[in-house]
């Protein structure tokens, strides 16, 4: 259990056309770390994780979720990609949360969140639901279980997209871009969610540009660029005392990461 | 001239207590209609030659009631039978594999592309260019053998040319409906673990009949109507049924009209139908706060 990290990712490559989306991407991730992925637009900070969840298939290198390969076998002493049945079962290992919530909008918020605990992992509909509640009570929506998602705001939406995200108990939970497509004033509402997430000790991978929550809960920092990972470290490190050029023009660009001292003043 | 808003004091415009616009056109066109619309009651009601007394004598004859039966189960035959291949050359065209997305197209092109009435006789007439047909190993032994002159039936080569018509139709309906689902609705379900048909089957399917539905509708009227087609390879159809008696009776209009009420019937009933499905797959689509439409999803609810 000490040795080996929850999910490992080696020498990932991903291409688009002629495109390099990810160029030879490594990263560990220990059981119970929060790993904040940062970057600009383009850097591959989603295709890492959307690679990660076997949305997109790698071109090279591997993924490993506890020691296990994900998408292929070993077979005839070569790899041998699996079934989309086999990797939906190794999928539903870990979670998602889409930048655009992507909730189903046939089915209630309940059923939103029971839906893959009773349908992929066979859990009793009863128990299922009453999880499902506690985990509604605890993102503060519980009176909305029998709405469907249009009918809740792009906050709310997301806050449920996230209970049913962990709602399957997964062994990791990927945040892509989580609070990007909400208005600035729901944005807190699912950071806090998150932080809460966070302190439980679940082991998170999560792509935003809220530089702020980047500092308060990250365990580590991976800064990518160009879909290559440039520079990684503990917050404390990596946004006081960025190494490469890179990272210090990237966070002179995020106020709210790092103040940039005020020339402007003395301009105007 | 009056730039700046007056002070609240002072007399100020409230557009609650504007008049309503007169539409004279609107009252033009009112009377227009009414007079057209009385004088086709005028028509209908005192011209003896729709013979009204006859209509009502053959309306439940059970000749004509067989035929709308026969009418009624070519089209649901169809419909099935077109649903299920157009279900499948959908998922062909929206394959990776590019051979099996060209064998789809051609289909499609084939059956959408020449009149239903001239395949209805082509297949009717099958039995020329193919005299046995047989089940077995392609180019080897066979295990089983029909004389195509008996297989082929009016009622079997109705069957075949309106489900071949239909399935090309819907092919196009399903494959635009799967077309329209959000990428990120299957982007969601695989991460929640669902397998490749659970996606299809509880995520993407469902949305995609919101768009399916409408079309499909107009189609299953279209194919009712295009029942009458068969009449000419003497399938006992409705239209059939009575082109029978009144090739008997020389009563030509009123049996005419007895069909068109019996079409319109159906057609009626399978617009209601229609409605109710479109409600149906609806749920989670209607606007928020009108109340109206929410009372409308919960009686749906309990219906399902």
């Amino acid at each position: 259990m000490t040795g080996q990290p929850a999910l490992r990712v080696l020498g990932v490559r991903k291409t688009f056309g002629d495109h390099a989306a990810l160029d030879d991407v490594s990263l560990d991730v220990r059981e119970g770390e929060v790993v904040v992925v940062i970057g600009p637009s383009g850097s591959g900070k989603s295709t890492l994780i959307r690679c990660v969840h076997q949305l997109e298939a790698i071109d090279a290198g591997a993924v490993y979720l506890d020691g296990e390969l994900l998408g292929y076998e070993r077979h005839r002493g070569g790899l041998r990609a699996l079934g989309e049945r086999r990797v939906a079962a190794q999928r539903s290992r870990m979670s998602m949360v889409f930048q655009q919530f992507n909730l189903i909008p046939h089915f209630t918020v309940l059923r939103n969140i029971t839906e893959a605990p009773v349908r992929v992992h066979g859990r009793a509909r009863a128990d299922a639901e009453s999880e499902a509640m506690e985990l509604l009570e605890r993102v503060g929506l519980a009176d909305r279980a029998q709405h469907y998602p249009r009918q809740l705001s792009g906050g709310q939406q997301q806050r449920v997209a996230i209970a049913r995200a962990v709602a399957t108990k997964p062994r990791i939970t990927l945040f892509d871009e989580p609070t990007s497509a909400l208005d600035p004033e729901l944005v807190e509402d699912v950071l806090g969610v998150m932080r809460g997430l966070a302190a439980d000790g679940m082991t998170m991978v999560v792509v935003t540009h809220e530089m702020a929550f980047a500092r308060e809960v990250a365990d580590r920092c991976v800064f990518m660029e160009a879909g290559r990972v440039v520079e990684s470290g503990p917050p404390s490190e990596l946004f006081t005392a960025p190494r490469s050029a890179r990272l210090r023009s990237f966070l002179a660009r995020h106020h709210n990461a790092q103040p940039v001292p005020s020339t402007v003043e003395s301009v105007s | 001239m009056t730039t700046l808003s007056a002070p609240p004091s002072e007399a100020f415009d409230d557009v609650a207590t504007a008049r309503r616009r007169a539409r004279p056109w609107r009252w033009a066109a009112g009377v227009a209609l009414a007079v057209v619309a009385a004088q086709l009651a005028w028509f209908l009601v005192n011209n003896d030659r729709f013979e009204w007394d006859v209509v009502a004598q053959y309306l439940f004859e059970p000749t004509v009631l067989s035929g709308l039966a026969t009418t009624v189960l070519l089209a649901v035959v169809a419909m099935a039978i077109g649903s299920v291949v157009g279900g499948l050359l959908a998922a062909a065209q929206l394959s990776d594999f590019a051979p099996l997305r060209w064998a789809a197209t051609l289909y499609v092109g084939v059956f959408r592309g020449i009149p239903p009435l001239v395949q209805l006789i082509f297949w009717f007439n099958l039995a020329y260019l193919l005299p046995r047909i047989s089940i077995g190993i392609p180019f080897g032994p066979e295990f089983a053998s029909w004389d195509a002159n008996a297989l082929i039936t009016p009622l079997t080569a109705a069957v075949i040319g309106l489900s071949l018509v239909e399935s090309a139709y819907l092919a196009e309906i399903i494959r635009a409906g799967l077309l329209g689902v959000d990428p990120g609705q299957r982007d969601a379900a695989r991460a929640m673990g669902f397998t490749p048909a659970q996606t299809f089957a509880r995520v993407v399917l469902p949305q995609a009949m919101r768009v399916i539905i409408p079309p499909s509708g107009s189609q299953f009227i279209s194919v009712l109507k295009g029942t009458a087609l068969v009449s000419v390879i003497a399938m006992a159809d409705l239209l059939h049924s009575v082109q029978v008696i009144y090739n008997r009776t020389y009563q030509i209009v009123p049996l005419l009209i007895v069909a068109c009420l019996w079409y319109l019937v159906v057609v009626t009933v399978l617009t209601i139908g229609q409605r109710w499905l479109e409600r149906h797959f609806s749920r989670g689509h209607t606007a928020a706060t009108t109340s109206r439409r929410r009372t409308v999803s919960t009686s749906d609810g309990a219906a399902a």
